[in-house]
């Protein structure tokens, strides 16, 4: 079986992208709220608070991106609930496929869906004045933490597809995952912020990944922050994957 | 393969419990190649569960069964070659279009000419107008026949239909057992779960009642009737029933149009028991 896990993968990702550009309005809707939380911030809190030299576009952008990321799997958990829902699940694993290939199918699906967001986000924020000089490689290693990022979270919104009993309960795990940059250094410097809250701050996954990001995009030393980042988002990933997989594994068997 | 050639599913001693609900208790048959063995129960006898067990959704508490003579539990993935399953909701994907859904399964089977088998299948079935159409828009007997019509894919040896007209309407029913009679008609061995006793009696070769999770009579539709007291003969003016009046007056069964061949109401006199 395992000898189509790729092809059958493929055609199970032309399935579901085809679902996207059917339902544009998932992706618009995934980009918009980030973007409109990037208004509210830049035009309207921004001023009030300090970040130093930076511009407030430029500390702002990261986090932006990891929220657009963490709302953007809401629609993978919801897709996979339908597709266990409508009984298309059970032809698929009744036919003679690669079975991890459905999973896969809509994890692809989430990458390149998370991918064109983000994009459309960082375009947003060019136009609000988000400049870089960064150049290629800095470039790629933002893109290679944000693709590693949506694959470990991804993997997370897999076991809530799976698991979950509704739809609201599908999609609703995600929003602790919205929040989270907001006890990070995405908005504003944790050093502003009182003990056992800057504690729990500073050492949370988005804050080393938003750093990162950050000093990427100004050309700064990364210092330990990419290491931190990097860890998390394959640990979160590795432990999210075997979870996903054993749940999986009790649904089909 | 083995040696039971001509038994193309073969149960034995089945058990399956949910926790503390015991589904099945000991189910046994043997279904022939080619025809229609119909599964006949009222809801909860465990129809749905025999049918998930033999196409390997589901594992069973205790007992045998092979399908193509492949046994479930430990050559899943060759008697997944042999199968195709239609559930007991049609499993079709709703935001594709009904040629799109085809293209898919035939992909999934590794087939050459997807698009082809697809027009094929529209075409056998009176889908091809509806073929560009997304899946959501279509009738419930349009969906069921796109759903049988994905299962015919890769000419599969044995077809499970679970419980395939339940929820439909009267023009719709009939489509399907248009499209099933046809799957027979071409040599695959057709598994289907009813809970109606006219649907059994239309479609089905042989007959299997499981009631309380266990098969209590299996025979030919004929045999089954031996079992009750001789039918004795009365002459009685044939009332057509309120399902001959709907489509009579409908005056169609339901494709493209043209004029039911069911729907003749006759006052004849009829064999009464």
């Amino acid at each position: 079986m395992t000898k189509h896990f790729f092809g059958d993968t493929a055609v199970l990702l032309g399935r579901s992208l085809r679902h996207i550009t059917r339902s544009v309005d998932t992706i618009i809707t995934t980009a918009i709220t980030p973007i409109v939380m990037l208004l509210l911030f830049v035009y309207v809190f921004g001023g009030a608070i300090n970040t130093g030299s930076v511009s407030y576009v430029n500390y702002l952008l990261p986090g932006i991106l990891l929220i657009t990321v963490a709302s953007g799997i809401a629609y993978t958990a919801f897709r996979l609930f339908m597709d266990m829902k409508s009984g298309i699940f059970e032809r698929f694993q009744s036919m003679p496929i690669a079975r991890s290939s459905v999973l896969w199918g809509h994890v692809l699906t989430s990458l390149v869906a998370n991918v064109i967001s983000l994009v459309v986000v960082v375009l947003a924020a060019v136009l609000m004045g988000f400049r870089s000089g960064a150049g290629v490689p800095a470039w790629l290693a933002v893109a290679g933490i944000l693709i590693l990022f949506t694959l470990a979270l991804t993997w997370l919104a897999v076991i809530a597809g799976l698991s979950a009993k509704s739809v609201d309960g599908a999609s609703a795990f995600s929003y602790p995952l919205i929040f989270l940059p907001f006890l990070s250094s995405a908005f504003v410097p944790t050093a502003t912020m009182p003990g056992p809250v800057r504690a729990f701050a500073e050492h949370q996954p988005v804050t080393s990944i938003v750093n990162a990001i950050r000093n990427l995009y100004a050309q700064q030393p990364v210092g330990t922050d990419i290491w931190f980042a990097l860890a998390w988002c394959a640990g979160i990933l590795i432990v999210a994957y075997i979870f996903a997989m054993n749940s999986y594994r009790r649904k089909i068997s | 393969m083995t040696a039971q050639h001509t038994q193309v599913i073969h149960v034995q001693g089945l058990e399956k419990s949910y926790k503390t609900l015991q589904v099945l208790r000991g189910v046994d048959f043997d279904v022939a190649r080619g025809g229609i063995f119909a599964l006949l129960g009222s809801n909860g006898a465990g129809k749905t569960t025999v049918v998930r067990i033999l196409s390997t959704l589901l594992k069973a508490d205790a007992g045998t069964a092979s399908v193509n003579g492949f046994d479930v539990a430990t050559q899943a993935a060759d008697v997944r070659e042999s199968i195709s399953l239609t559930g007991q909701f049609a499993a079709v994907d709703e935001i594709l279009s009904g040629r799109e859904n085809l293209v898919l399964v035939a992909r999934l089977r590794h087939l050459k000419n997807p698009g082809a088998i697809a027009d094929d299948l529209l075409e056998r079935f009176s889908l091809t107008e509806a073929g560009a159409r997304k899946v959501s828009t279509y009738s419930g007997g349009m969906r069921r026949r796109l759903d049988i019509a994905m299962s015919l894919i890769g000419d599969p040896p044995v077809i499970f239909l679970d419980e395939p007209t339940t929820g439909l309407d009267p023009q719709a029913r009939i489509e399907v057992w248009q499209a099933v009679k046809e799957l027979a008609g071409q040599g695959t061995t057709v598994l289907l779960t009813t809970q109606y006793l006219d649907e059994a009696e239309q479609l089905a070769d042989r007959i299997a009642i499981l009631h309380q999770g266990r098969i209590i009579v299996n025979g030919t539709l004929a045999e089954l009737k031996r079992l009750l007291p001789p039918a004795k003969v009365e002459y009685v003016e044939k009332q057509p029933t309120l399902e001959d009046v709907f489509l009579a007056l409908i005056g169609t069964d339901g494709k493209n149009g043209e004029p039911a061949m069911t729907a003749t109401p006759a006052p004849t006199s009829k064999e009464q028991r």
